[in-house]
């Protein structure tokens, strides 16, 4: 899209037209360009506190070097055509004809050119979410694009009406309302739901993945730095979708170990209550009266009947931590 | 005149352009018809915002004549069946006002940074949890509670007669399950506001209003709005039955 | 009845009536018109609420919710079944049932006709354009309200449901509207006379999709009193199959509007492919109807899977069936795909026609021939396919098919190469061009300026890394406000600029028009383009409450959002004075377009045509001296009054470009 402002010079024959946008666009992109990438990209969301954050930043920063100059670009040409090619200045010269119908050059090269820049954009994209093992999204439940790290802390995420509770298999499957991360760690986050659709959004971590009912949507991130991140839920789920955010901390090593296992010991008796760890549980769709659906069976004892129900514990293996 | 451009446009109207005598009224008369029905949509607009998109159940105010360091007593109830109003057979909270009246209400205005003790008596039948974390007690002052003048920190909401709410405010990590009643007792309340001589548990804790103003939801995390898919549906989304904000003011 | 002559000229209408001496006016309060619709609309629903309450309110969960789901359906769909027998729209199809041969429809005069099902595709039109402005407004004013809300992240001027619901409402009723907005009115009143026809193909159908569209709205107005509904304009079930009764006005709402859509689509392929006059070749078709043929296939094709969605929708809120519950055998993935199959081809049905109508403008006022016409053409076409295999780049981060992620960022990356035509197209035209800064061109440059910002956008959106940050967030609400507002509303008001002179014969005030312009420009880009960044620093959608530190730019927002909606009023208070209370008589082509429409007498005669033209040139040589004619016009018009009409008709010879059209039309009538 880039270089058609030359082509558009040499084979309309203006005068100078085109060489003069052509100049000014080369400029204008000369300087806007490094000017983002070394002053603004580096402070660009999401920041860079993991593997996945960062690599949304690179993307994001290089995309803009092929955007900057093709929005500056367009809206130069339509500057410079309202400046000079008014009405009002007059002239005679007839302006229409087969000429300013078409012209097969211009247009292939518009053509190809856009094609290209499109066409790269895809591959770096693809690269670029495959690489990095999913760049942070949610994968589903059974990942292709996997981390190289040998070893995985998976970080179970449950999203209910409405607020987000973590599960953490490999300490005894407790269960908190706060997020905790090791930093210098690979994380699958576990992403589910026990009613409505969620969306986990680690902001600061660059992870982001819808939570659905029934569904285990895995999403992978490396952790760099020590900080706060906030969680939001990006996913519409009813009246207190607004208000379903919390705050989670990446912390070192250490200081995580230490938190996962005081608390594994604090919670025991809250951990027995709870359903066997599983990827994904089964709530009962009907509430606590339990009459939605007019064909609920007693199935369970009438307390249960909406209990979630694990889905399958064979699945629950111990990954390693 | 030289080569024409396609442009300069004809001022001369069009002989059959539509004339004012079209019109079946005069021109002030249109115009007064034009602003009355502008005035008719801009009333109507008005109305529907006002009297229905702002409506809100009443805000009690607690924070009013407070002093510093002083706490807060609030005494709520939960109940099976609100029994009056649009959605009688909905679940609900009540709030008692300073007053001593039972308020359809779950907004108030609460001091910052303030001890507020809370006494609750729970009315409604109770059932398991979807999610048996929100059966631990968290976020009170000392993570204490007491069910029926008992501490207690968990409740197994598989056993007896299961929970029948929580009192949870998210934002802050606070969490209180509230254990049910028979559902079959002789005396079970069948609509608000209800009294002490029904079947009731009475649960108490306190906790601290953060020091930042601002409004701040709580809600239940029972899925005991019945009828609706996962039971979360009407009386959970509705302010003033099982949500509701703490509005703390300096 | 035998083929005959007047058939093949495009004389025949319904009814067979010869255009002489058929003026019938008849008291706008007698027969069927919009207040005998609204009292079968009343009496529909309430016979829909007797039956449904008759059938379910023994029905468990109505015991014990009180929230009768049965009821809600059947008396909305009977509503609008009550609307549509009480305006008369189905008259025709009853008669013809039951055997009997309807009245022949005649044409009609005085104001009553704007108050009635009437097969005029030019007074369809004008209905079509109150009818957008209403739905419109109404969004318009919901989004004032959900802007007043963000003023404050943590006080709240509504409650938190109450949030949820306007911004809901607000999306719904814009959407419903965007289907329409130019495919609706512009599109209606100029088909017929772009291509050279006298009529629609089907003129009933063209009204009813205008009943229908009318009845959407109001069926989406009573979700407001019966709760709202909590799921945005995307309605994801299996919240939707958990929401209060307003969740039925959403679905029924879809269903109804989209309906009309399906056959506002065929009737628009039908009428394009059958219904140009003779030497209307592809190759001659205006632009705008290119992009128009593009649409129609899209609102023909994509619309059905809504409203089938939205019948499941139905199905498991009121049969108890679990078409997208999961732990009952559904799935909530189902929604998300059978929504976004239709959602995303629904985007570009809010994207082509105002490419279409920019693509008209622009040759008038740069008075040269619209650059890459083939490409332009062949773009809106590409676009309209590709839209179909793009859809789930709405799910990336939903864990439906992630292995697909790479195709769809393809083919969504893909699409941008025959959008970016129009900038081809555009900016070929401009070359050394003559502007003429009128208003609908200011209009037309701003859809260039806006739409890039969208369209840039959604390449980082497409990019999957990048989307795993500002997916469902405010930087994706800026970026399609920038694409449906930033284009199809700024092309919208544009065409109305450009063609109310020909559809009223009125002109607009320009000082009003032009104060219209310059704050709906500065004011739409103050208020979404601090939303980018927003979303880029963390803000969802659909929010009530938001980080403190973002409180500047969203109060800047809001405080832009309330100019960008008084600009509006200056539209309100020109379009009112100008055309009903200090009406000034139009030239009959007072910018100088060599388009077909333009060539008729104003006030355009019931049948467009007293005899079919016969179609030389396409309309866009511009800048030449001997320009060809583009139709036989002299024998088109007999009756007097076409003498003001065409000028580049008259005499032949030198044709539009040549100066004999400054003289003063043609002298031969
Ligand atoms: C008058 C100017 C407008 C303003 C100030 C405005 C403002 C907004 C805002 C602030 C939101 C986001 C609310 C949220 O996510 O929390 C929104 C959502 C939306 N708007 Fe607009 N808007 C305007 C015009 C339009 C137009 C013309 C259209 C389409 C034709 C439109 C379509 C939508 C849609 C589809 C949504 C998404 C609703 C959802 O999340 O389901 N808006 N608007
Ligand atoms: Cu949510
Ligand atoms: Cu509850």
């Amino acid at each position: 899209m880039s270089d058609q402002q030359a082509t558009v010079s040499r084979t309309a024959g203006g005068p100078n037209h085109g060489a003069r946008l052509a100049v000014a666009w080369l400029v204008i992109s000369a300087i806007v360009d490094p000017l983002f990438w070394f002053a603004a990209g580096p402070h660009m969301p999401p920041g860079d506190m993991t593997s996945s954050a960062s690599g949304a930043q690179f993307d994001f920063n290089v995309l803009m070097m092929a955007a900057l100059p093709v929005t500056l670009g367009v809206w130069l040409y339509f500057g410079y055509a309202i400046v000079n090619w008014r009405a009002s200045k007059g002239g005679s010269d007839l302006i229409g004809g087969p000429k300013a119908r078409g012209n097969m050059k211009i247009q292939t090269a518009w053509i190809a050119s856009t094609t290209i820049v499109v066409l790269s954009a895809f591959v770096f994209g693809t690269v670029e979410l495959i690489v990095p093992a999913g760049a942070g999204g949610g994968e589903g439940p059974q990942p292709i694009w996997t981390p190289t790290s040998k070893t995985v802390l998976p970080i179970q995420v449950i999203g209910q009406q409405w607020k987000f509770t973590y599960r953490y298999p490999t300490y005894g499957g407790f269960e908190t309302d706060t997020l905790m991360v090791p930093n210098n760690t690979t994380i699958a986050f576990h992403v589910t739901s026990l009613d409505v659709i969620h969306d986990f959004w680690a902001y600061q971590l660059g992870v982001k993945a819808d939570a659905n009912p029934q569904q285990d949507n895995v999403a992978f991130t490396t952790t760099h730095a020590l900080g706060k991140v906030t969680v939001r839920c990006d996913e519409l789920c009813g009246i207190w979708h607004g208000a379903m955010f919390n705050y989670g901390h990446v912390v070192s090593k250490t200081t995580f170990q230490q938190w996962a296992s005081s608390n594994e010991t604090q919670l025991a008796a809250v951990t027995k209550l709870l359903p066997p760890f599983s990827w994904t549980y089964t709530a009962d769709a009907n509430g606590a009266d339990g009459v939605y659906y007019p064909d609920n069976v007693d199935k369970y004892s009438k307390i249960q009947v909406y209990g979630a129900q694990p889905v399958s514990v064979a699945q629950a293996v111990k990954p390693t931590s | 005149m030289g080569i024409a451009m396609a442009w300069p446009p004809r001022d001369e109207p069009s002989e059959t352009v539509r004339g004012k005598g079209r019109y079946v009224v005069g021109r002030s008369a249109r115009l007064g018809i034009f602003s009355s029905l502008l005035a008719v949509a801009v009333g109507l607009v008005v109305f529907v915002s006002m009297a229905y998109l702002r409506s809100e159940p009443p805000t009690l105010d607690f924070a009013a004549g407070h002093s510093q360091g002083q706490a807060v007593d609030m005494t709520l109830q939960t109940v099976g069946a609100i029994g009056f109003g649009t959605h009688p057979s909905w679940v609900s909270y009540l709030t008692q006002a300073p007053d001593g009246k039972w308020v359809h209400t779950t907004l108030w205005d609460l001091p910052a940074n303030t001890r507020v003790n809370v006494t609750i008596d729970q009315y409604d039948s109770g059932s398991a949890l979807r999610n048996p974390q929100v059966g631990a007690v968290y976020g009170t002052l000392g993570n204490a509670a007491t069910l029926n003048g008992k501490p207690f920190s968990l409740i197994d909401a598989t056993k007896g007669n299961g929970v029948g709410h929580t009192f949870s405010i998210p934002t802050l990590g606070i969490n209180v399950p509230l254990y049910g009643v028979n559902g079959n007792a002789k005396n079970f309340c069948n609509s608000a506001p209800c009294t002490l001589s029904e079947a009731h548990n009475t649960v108490e804790f306190s906790f601290m209003t953060p020091k930042t103003t601002g409004q701040y939801g709580w809600q239940c995390f029972v899925p005991c709005g019945g009828g609706y898919v996962y039971g979360n549906g009407g009386p959970m989304q509705t302010i003033s039955f099982m949500d509701g904000f703490l509005k703390v003011v300096s | 009845m035998a083929i005959s002559m007047h058939e093949s000229v495009g004389l025949g209408r319904p009814g067979e009536t010869p255009p002489s001496g058929a003026d019938r006016r008849r008291s706008p309060w007698l027969g069927q018109h919009i207040g005998t619709a609204l009292v079968g609309a009343v009496a529909g629903y309430a016979l829909g609420h007797f039956i449904g309450n008759s059938i379910a309110s023994g029905y468990a969960n109505v015991q014990l919710n009180r929230q009768n789901n049965v009821a809600t359906v059947l008396a909305l769909t009977l509503g609008v079944v009550g609307w549509l027998l009480g305006v008369g729209a189905l008259n025709y199809p009853i008669l013809k049932l039951v055997g009997k041969e309807p009245a022949p429809e005649i044409e009609e005069k005085g104001w009553g006709r704007y108050f009635r099902f009437t097969l005029d595709h030019k007074v369809v039109g004008m209905q079509y354009i109150i009818g957008v402005l209403l739905f419109l407004f109404t969004g318009g004013l919901l989004a004032m309200a959900v802007r007043t809300e963000l003023l404050s992240p943590t006080t709240h001027y509504f409650g938190p449901g109450t949030y949820i619901s306007l911004v809901s409402e607000h999306g719904t009723v814009m959407m419903m509207m965007a289907t329409s907005i130019i495919t609706g009115p512009i599109a209606g009143w100029l088909i017929p006379l772009m291509i050279g026809s006298r009529r629609m193909a089907f003129p009933r159908v063209e009204a009813f999709s205008f009943w229908m569209f009318t009845a959407g709205y109001l069926v989406i107005m009573t979700a407001l009193p019966y709760g709202g509904f909590p799921t945005g304009w995307t309605g994801y079930a299996p919240l939707q199959t958990q929401a209060v009764g307003g969740m039925d006005s959403y679905l029924v709402g879809f269903a109804v509007v989209g309906t009309g859509m399906i056959t506002a689509g065929f009737n628009i392929i039908v009428t394009i492919i059958n219904y140009r006059a003779p030497g209307m070749t592809w190759s001659r078709l205006p632009i705008f109807i290119w992009s128009l043929l593009a649409v129609a296939s899209l609102l023909a094709l994509a619309t059905p899977t809504l409203v089938t969605g939205g019948l499941f929708g139905i199905l498991d809120r009121t049969a108890q069936t679990a078409f997208y519950v999961n732990e009952r055998g559904g799935s909530a993935f189902l929604w998300q795909n059978l929504f976004w199959f239709f959602g995303h081809p629904e985007v570009y049905i809010m994207a082509l026609p105002g490419f279409g109508v920019v693509g008209e403008i622009l040759p008038v006022f740069t008075g040269k021939p619209l650059f890459g016409y083939r490409v332009g053409a062949a773009g809106m076409i590409g676009v309209a396919l590709l839209s179909f295999f793009v859809w789930q780049h709405h799910l990336f981060q939903s864990g439906i098919n992630p292995d697909m992620r790479p195709l769809f960022m393809l083919t969504t990356e893909l699409i941008s190469i025959p959008t970016g035509f129009i900038y081809l197209t555009g900016m070929g035209t401009l070359w050394k061009s003559k502007i003429r800064f009128e208003v609908p061109m200011l209009f037309a440059l701003a859809l260039y300026f806006n739409f890039l910002l969208g369209g840039i956008s959604g390449v980082f959106l497409s990019d999957v890394p990048v989307n795993v940050t500002v997916h469902g967030s405010f930087f994706v609400m800026a970026h399609f406000h920038y694409t449906i507002m930033g284009g199809l509303v700024f092309a919208f008001f544009g065409g109305l600029y450009y063609w109310l002179p020909k559809m009223t014969g009125k002109t607009l005030n320009k000082k009003l028009s032009l104060i219209h312009f310059w704050m709906m420009f500065i004011f739409f880009n103050c208020t979404f383009f601090p939303l980018f960044i927003v979303g880029l620093l963390g803000q969802p959608r659909r929010v009530f409450e938001y980080a403190q530190r973002l409180q500047g730019l969203n109060d800047f927002s809001t405080i832009s959002a309330y100019m960008l909606a008084s600009s509006f009023l200056v539209f309100t208070a020109n379009f009112a004075w100008s055309i009903f209370i200090d009406p000034k008589p139009a030239p009959a082509n007072p910018w100088g377009s060599r388009g077909l429409e333009w060539q008729s007498p104003t006030p355009v005669p019931f049948h467009n045509f007293d005899r079919i033209p016969v179609i030389y040139a396409d309309p866009y040589h511009y800048g030449e001296v001997d320009a060809p004619d583009i139709a036989d016009f002299d024998k088109v018009w007999a009756t007097a009054g076409a003498g003001a009409s065409s000028g580049g008709a008259g005499g032949g010879g030198g044709g539009f470009g040549a100066g004999t059209t400054i003289e003063g039309g043609p002298s031969d009538v």
